[in-house]
């Protein structure tokens, strides 16, 4: 049977009323627990893995996969109303997103968050149908030396456009690094920064610092200028897209899509570095209006991003589903749940229960489909949140963001870290250190030192090994480019004043 | 209104909340809780919540519910459980990567301080290479690791974990120092599976479940197991039977906490028995591909013993105790 035959299966077992029904509350819950912070997709899966026991296999993945792609949804809204990141995924949108929500295009930064998942994440099931082997042999391919380079990709990608000072984004940067080292180091055992208490010896969460930095940092900035700013009124704007909003979005949705799904299909690349980079390459490429607009609120920095972690919870099915090889942290939950069944991922999956993979997979297109009419009329409704007198919102942001942290490993240890981070982060904003580069650099560079000392390991410490892959020598290049043409173009324009 | 349609928001995402988070809530004194110190989805959480419902089972009158304290390899339970001294109804998860974690982060809190239960089940490690690899036997990885450890990179989960103790036992046996095997830790079996399908690292080992589909289709060549005898489903010799006399189970168990009462020891072990014998629980031994190796009283509290000076002395001497 083709590939396609079995799809068409595929979609008459997920189109039973009860599947569809499991589809639907998969999708509501995911929703909400994106928006929520600190709880995230894992947790939600995770929680409910006990319903293994009673519900049917096909059903209940169909449910799971809902969930994940709903969480992808769900973390952009707040983002852009309030500037508080549901999710770490889901924080680059908060750049510009949250700057057109104050210029009143809130609904728009939602509907293109919100059609810009739609359409990734179908290319990208799509993908997952057709593409599968080719970039399980990518994904695979990917050594600790290839990691290194991808990371220092990033870094250099990614500083170079987020700060306008590079003073400013390098000391965030900084702390941020810092904040990464925290916890056991993975290749000695060793505790580092943990000043003798054991909830630090697992690091700091990425969600407690995203919350903390962004969402509490923000929070008390907010309350500190209360008495002494007039409320800036933010304008209502127009309901929906228009024909130049769709312009502008298109091809950052490609983009996006393009960069995010390959990378979920890596073991660590995760859904955040294909949201910097889109970020970073939506930035390269405006021009005109879009130039002026980056950094006041550009559509292009909310569709690429919103794509891209979109595309990559496809890309992450890839190899979990050919090689029972889990790439993020849902992924690993929904591998313990494909054991609750007695099935093991890996390539006889496909062969022995085509009915429960193609019905995923067909769910996860009908998933998608719910999600935009789920979430494409609330856009509006949703935007009229910024109505609310900011006293109250914004205490209600504390109470939130303080109930999902605590719901992370009900610690109270881990609610002291996060008030500390929040005053930090108001601290930074108050002296005008962006916040970003700080979560980028706790996100990167824990990555980058233990790939780095994993493939010298490797190496038995000979240094060229970091350079001995072509995949490598590729990543470093194009850094290489990203950090110089800044340089060329500044000496160009030196040359040619009159330019 | 607004206020009012925030307030409704508020108020269901509260109750999602609190569904999500009432692990922590307080109950009536007779249900029996059983602690994961792990996240969701782990081992420990796995065997806790197979146990809650073969304890169901067993016995339908008896409430029970899972509740899960993540953090530092368990440790952090592990001192919590001690704060509930003579607590009949409560019972922790636990098993051999605990036993490492309490070395390794000089855990102020010990298993002495509780009160060893039942031991439940075992699962073996299994040490393998990527197919192009030219080592083709156990004798051969042997060979080259006795030649430079530096140059045979053996790729496993975390570091003082199982898979870390069983390549610094195999060291041991093999006359190369432990401090000097190139270990390479992962956060978990999926990376570290990665570089082998690969073929970035010398070597790998993990448990058998987590490997035994990439051997049986052939990406992964098996060297060799850590059980006492070959497994039943799986042609690969002992490390024994290949020359190096290392066994080592990873075990799980059931611990209560300390200055428990005779009476309530003797309850206790009574119902993990009465749930050693349930369907459910054979179901899942059976389907998890676990070993089943249960043992209560004095014998765990032996074993329990003999594992914490074995793990102690290998943790010391691959210099892992920080």
């Amino acid at each position: 049977m083709s590939s396609w035959q079995l799809l068409l299966d595929g979609f008459a077992a997920a189109l039973t009323p009860v599947n569809l029904l499991y589809a639907l509350i998969g999708v509501t819950l995911g929703t909400l627990v994106g928006v929520l912070p600190g709880i995230g997709p894992a947790m939600t899966v995770a929680l409910l893995l006990p319903v293994t026991f009673t519900v049917p296999s096909t059903s209940a993945f169909i449910m799971f996969a809902g969930i994940y792609y709903g969480g992808m949804y769900g973390g952009s809204t707040t983002s852009i109303l309030l500037n508080t990141p549901g999710e770490s995924s889901s924080m680059i949108t908060a750049l510009e997103g949250n700057k057109m929500a104050r210029r009143g295009r809130a609904a728009q930064a939602l509907a293109t968050a919100a059609i810009g998942s739609f359409v990734a994440g179908t290319i990208a099931t799509a993908l997952l149908v057709v593409a599968a082997p080719a970039v399980v042999s990518f994904a695979i391919a990917f050594g600790p030396a290839d990691y290194f380079a991808l990371a220092i990709l990033a870094f250099t990608a990614v500083s170079s456009v987020l700060s306008r000072s590079v003073v400013r984004g390098l000391a965030s940067l900084g702390l941020g690094l810092v904040i990464g080292l925290v916890g056991i180091d993975q290749q000695t055992g060793q505790a580092r920064l943990t000043l003798g208490i054991p909830q630090l010896l697992d690091g700091i969460d990425v969600v407690i610092v995203a919350v903390g930095l962004f969402a509490l940092g923000e929070c008390l900035y907010v309350a500190s200028r209360l008495r002494h700013v007039p409320p800036e009124i933010v304008p209502v704007g127009r309901a929906w897209m228009g024909r130049s909003d769709w312009r502008r979005s298109w091809a950052p949705w490609l983009r996006g899509t393009a960069l995010g799904f390959p990378f979920g299909a890596l073991p660590g690349g995760g859904a955040e570095i294909p949201t910097f980079l889109s970020y970073a390459a939506e930035k390269r490429l405006a021009r005109g209006v879009a130039r002026e607009e980056y950094g006041k609120g550009a559509i292009e920095g909310v569709a690429g991003p919103e794509a891209a972690n979109n595309a990559s919870a496809a890309g992450t099915l890839v190899p979990l589903l050919t090689l029972g090889l889990p790439t993020s942290a849902t992924a690993a939950i929904l591998l313990a749940a494909f054991q609750q069944y007695g099935l093991q991922p890996g390539p006889q999956l496909f062969e022995h229960n085509p009915a429960l993979v193609w019905g995923m997979i067909a769910s996860l297109f009908i998933g998608n489909a719910m999600l935009l009419v789920l979430n494409l009329p609330m856009a509006p409704l949703w935007a009229r949140i910024l109505r609310i007198p900011r006293p109250y919102l914004y205490a209600g942001i504390v109470v939130f963001a303080a109930l999902g942290v605590y719901a992370l490993n009900a610690t109270v240890v881990d609610l002291f870290v996060l008030y500390i981070l929040g005053l930090l982060g108001f601290a930074m904003r108050r002296f005008g250190l962006p916040v970003a580069p700080a979560v980028i650099g706790m996100i990167l560079g824990p990555m980058a030192e233990i790939q780095l000392r994993r493939a010298l390991a490797i190496g038995a410490g000979d240094p060229t090994v970091l350079v001995s892959s072509p995949i490598s020598i590729v990543l470093l290049l194009l850094a290489a480019l990203a950090l110089l043409t800044p340089v060329l173009k500044k000496l160009t324009t030196r040359r040619h004043p009159q330019e | 209104m607004r206020l009012r349609v925030f307030a409704a928001v508020a108020a269901l995402s509260l109750a999602a909340l609190t569904g999500c988070g009432a692990q922590g809530g307080g109950t009536s004194a007779d249900a029996l809780r059983i602690m994961a110190p792990a996240a969701p989805g782990g081992g420990w959480d796995q065997t806790s919540r197979v146990a809650e419902q073969a304890l169901k089972a067993a016995d339908p009158q008896r409430r029970v519910e899972v509740f899960n304290v993540p953090g530092a390899g368990g440790t952090i339970g592990l001192a919590q459980l001690a704060g509930e001294k003579g607590n009949g109804n409560l019972l922790m998860t636990m098993g051999l990567v605990m036993v490492g974690a309490i070395e390794q982060n000089k855990s102020k809190v010990t298993l002495s301080e509780t009160t060893p239960i039942a031991k439940l089940t075992e699962e073996y490690e299994i040490v393998v290479v990527p197919a192009a690899s030219p080592f083709k036997t156990l004798a051969d990885l042997v060979a080259a690791w006795k030649t430079d450890p530096a140059k045979v990179s053996v790729s496993g989960g975390s570091a003082g974990g199982t898979d870390h103790i069983v390549a610094g036992l195999m060291a041991k046996a093999a006359g190369v120092d432990p401090k000097q095997v190139n270990y390479i830790a992962h956060s978990g079996g999926g990376e570290a599976l990665n570089e082998l399908l690969g073929n970035q690292v010398s070597a790998g080992i993990s448990g058998v479940s987590e490997f035994a589909e990439h051997v049986r289709s052939g990406k992964l060549r098996a060297l060799g197991v850590t059980s006492g005898a070959r497994l039943p489903d799986l042609d690969v010799p002992t490390l024994k039977e290949a020359g190096l006399d290392v066994e080592l189970a990873n075990w799980r168990g059931f611990v209560a906490p300390g200055e428990l009462s005779d009476a309530d020891r003797a309850a206790l072990t009574d119902l993990v028995t009465k749930m050693h014998d349930a369907q459910p629980w054979k179901d899942a031994v059976a389907k998890n591909g676990w070993i089943d190796s249960f043992q209560t009283g004095q014998e765990f509290a032996d074993y329990l013993n003999a594992e914490q000076t074995r793990v102690k002395g290998i943790i010391a001497e691959m210099g892992l105790v920080s």
